[in-house]
């Protein structure tokens, strides 16, 4: 079933975003060299870019549809987006961070389900610290769990672990794979990492130089190395 | 040491007040101006932006003539305000209030300006994202980031309105118990002989509260600037 269709042009400068595909439920993979437009497309289904044209679909709801003047703002699209820095806010404890998706829909507050992604993130001692404390590990897991606390209808995922040694990478992977299999919310993961996507990804979205080049399974990756894009 | 008169304890008294209720109202206008100023784009900036920082540059008697000519009685705004809503602000401590909020006015809108500059945007579309609508985003994540700009911003408006001498006695003149500042009072006292003794214990007072004033806005300064830090 398709849950996620994305159709949409946008001019950047000199780069020429024009992307086409669609995306069922499990974690599908936008996976390309640096500059083939990513994170362009993650920004824009999240609706902090707005298309030049085009149209965005989520499940039976049209985000985004430039021809007949529909643009959902990012806050009322329930899409979570996972960074690659984190963007935790540094002014919050961990615990704040984590219940602001809640706090600001107005949802009573869920203690189970709290501590359900709290336990299952490994982050309930971390609670009543500020993210500067945080390692870079520590802080990707946060910002996961903040993203799925807030009930989102799909989440975004931009080079999650770019930014972290090889041993932390080693130790959000198994997360991530975890939320594939039990959060039940479709994931889109942008990497440039083939050896990643592997673990991850069930479908893969091919992007070079702003447009999709190919759309399939995890077979779209053989034959390329583990780095190649790295 | 400090025996202060009832006359002189008035004049104290009404400093604060001047400049407690000139901080109060100008807060909101410094917040929103430096918010257009540092993230907005619009016909005119440039003039608004020169407006701003006028009183810092004018002569503040020529601001405060400015003020009586639009705010007294008869100018414009003055005979608005006082047909319309009763309100009267020539030769009243609320005139000081006003005088003292402009003067204090470009000394506050600065660091919030800047404090505003300086924050991470993508923190706010972090808050958009999570569902924070943009009312929401700035309550919650810009004004928090931004207060120890707010927070200097504040302290030097009420350090000036506390000092605003020239453009307050030049709109609502120098009326013991109605408009006459510790600032004004002082003055006054070293024109009369043998006032010297009376000048030099507001003097003292004056030292007094400016000092109390910056320790007061580096300890909320260090307590806002320690949230970050973590515990």
């Amino acid at each position: 079933m398709i849950v996620l269709a994305v159709a949409v042009e946008k001019q950047l400068g000199t780069f020429m975003l024009a992307a086409r595909f669609e995306a069922a439920g499990g974690a599908t993979a936008l996976f390309g060299p640096s500059g083939a437009g990513k994170t362009t497309v993650v920004n824009v289904i999240a609706g902090l870019l707005t298309p030049d044209r085009g149209s965005i679909a989520l499940d039976d709801t049209v985000l985004f549809d430039a021809a007949a003047g529909i643009n959902v703002p990012p806050h009322r699209r329930r899409i979570g987006y996972v960074f690659q820095e984190g963007r935790l806010f540094p002014h919050l404890s961990v615990r704040q961070n984590l219940d602001y998706g809640r706090r600001m829909s107005g949802r009573p507050h869920d203690v189970k389900e709290f501590e359900r992604i709290a336990t299952m993130l490994d982050i309930g001692r971390l609670l009543d610290r500020r993210p500067r404390l945080l390692s870079g590990g520590e802080r990707q897991r946060v910002a996961i769990g903040r993203a799925l606390l807030m009930h989102p209808r799909l989440l975004l995922f931009d080079e999650p672990l770019a930014s972290l040694d090889a041993g932390h990478k080693r130790e959000i992977l198994p997360y991530l794979v975890r939320l594939r299999d039990e959060a039940g919310v479709p994931m889109v993961y942008v990497s440039h990492t083939a050896a990643e996507v592997r673990r991850i990804a069930t479908d893969v979205v091919r992007l070079d130089d702003g447009r999709v080049v190919a759309c399939g399974g995890l077979d779209l990756l053989n034959g390329i190395d583990a780095e190649t894009f790295g | 040491m400090l025996d202060l008169s009832p006359a002189e304890w008035t004049a104290v008294e009404l400093s604060l007040r001047i400049a407690l209720v000139a901080t109060a109202f100008a807060l909101p206008f410094g917040i929103a101006v430096g918010w257009l100023l540092a993230r907005k784009q619009f016909w005119g900036k440039t003039l608004l932006d020169g407006l701003v920082y006028l009183p810092l540059v004018l002569p503040p008697v020529v601001t405060g003539y400015l003020l009586l000519i639009s705010f007294g009685r008869k100018g414009p705004i003055g005979a608005f305000l006082a047909d319309h809503f009763g309100i009267v602000l020539s030769f009243r401590w609320t005139g000081a209030a006003l005088s003292c909020g402009v003067m204090g006015f470009p000394l506050m809108v600065r660091p919030i300006r800047l404090a505003l500059e300086a924050i991470d945007r993508r923190l706010e579309d972090a808050a958009g994202t999570l569902g924070a609508s943009p009312l929401l985003v700035f309550l919650t994540v810009t004004l928090p980031l931004a207060l120890p700009g707010v927070i200097a911003g504040a302290v030097l408006c009420f350090a000036r309105a506390l000092g605003e001498f020239g453009a307050t006695i030049t709109f609502v003149s120098n009326i013991p118990g109605e408009t006459q500042t510790i600032s004004a009072a002082i003055y006054t006292f070293l024109q009369i002989p043998g006032g010297e003794a009376a000048a030099g214990r507001l003097v003292l007072v004056a030292l007094a509260i400016a000092l109390a004033a910056l320790i007061a806005s580096e300890w909320f300064a260090r307590r806002a600037g320690m949230r970050f830090q973590g515990e």
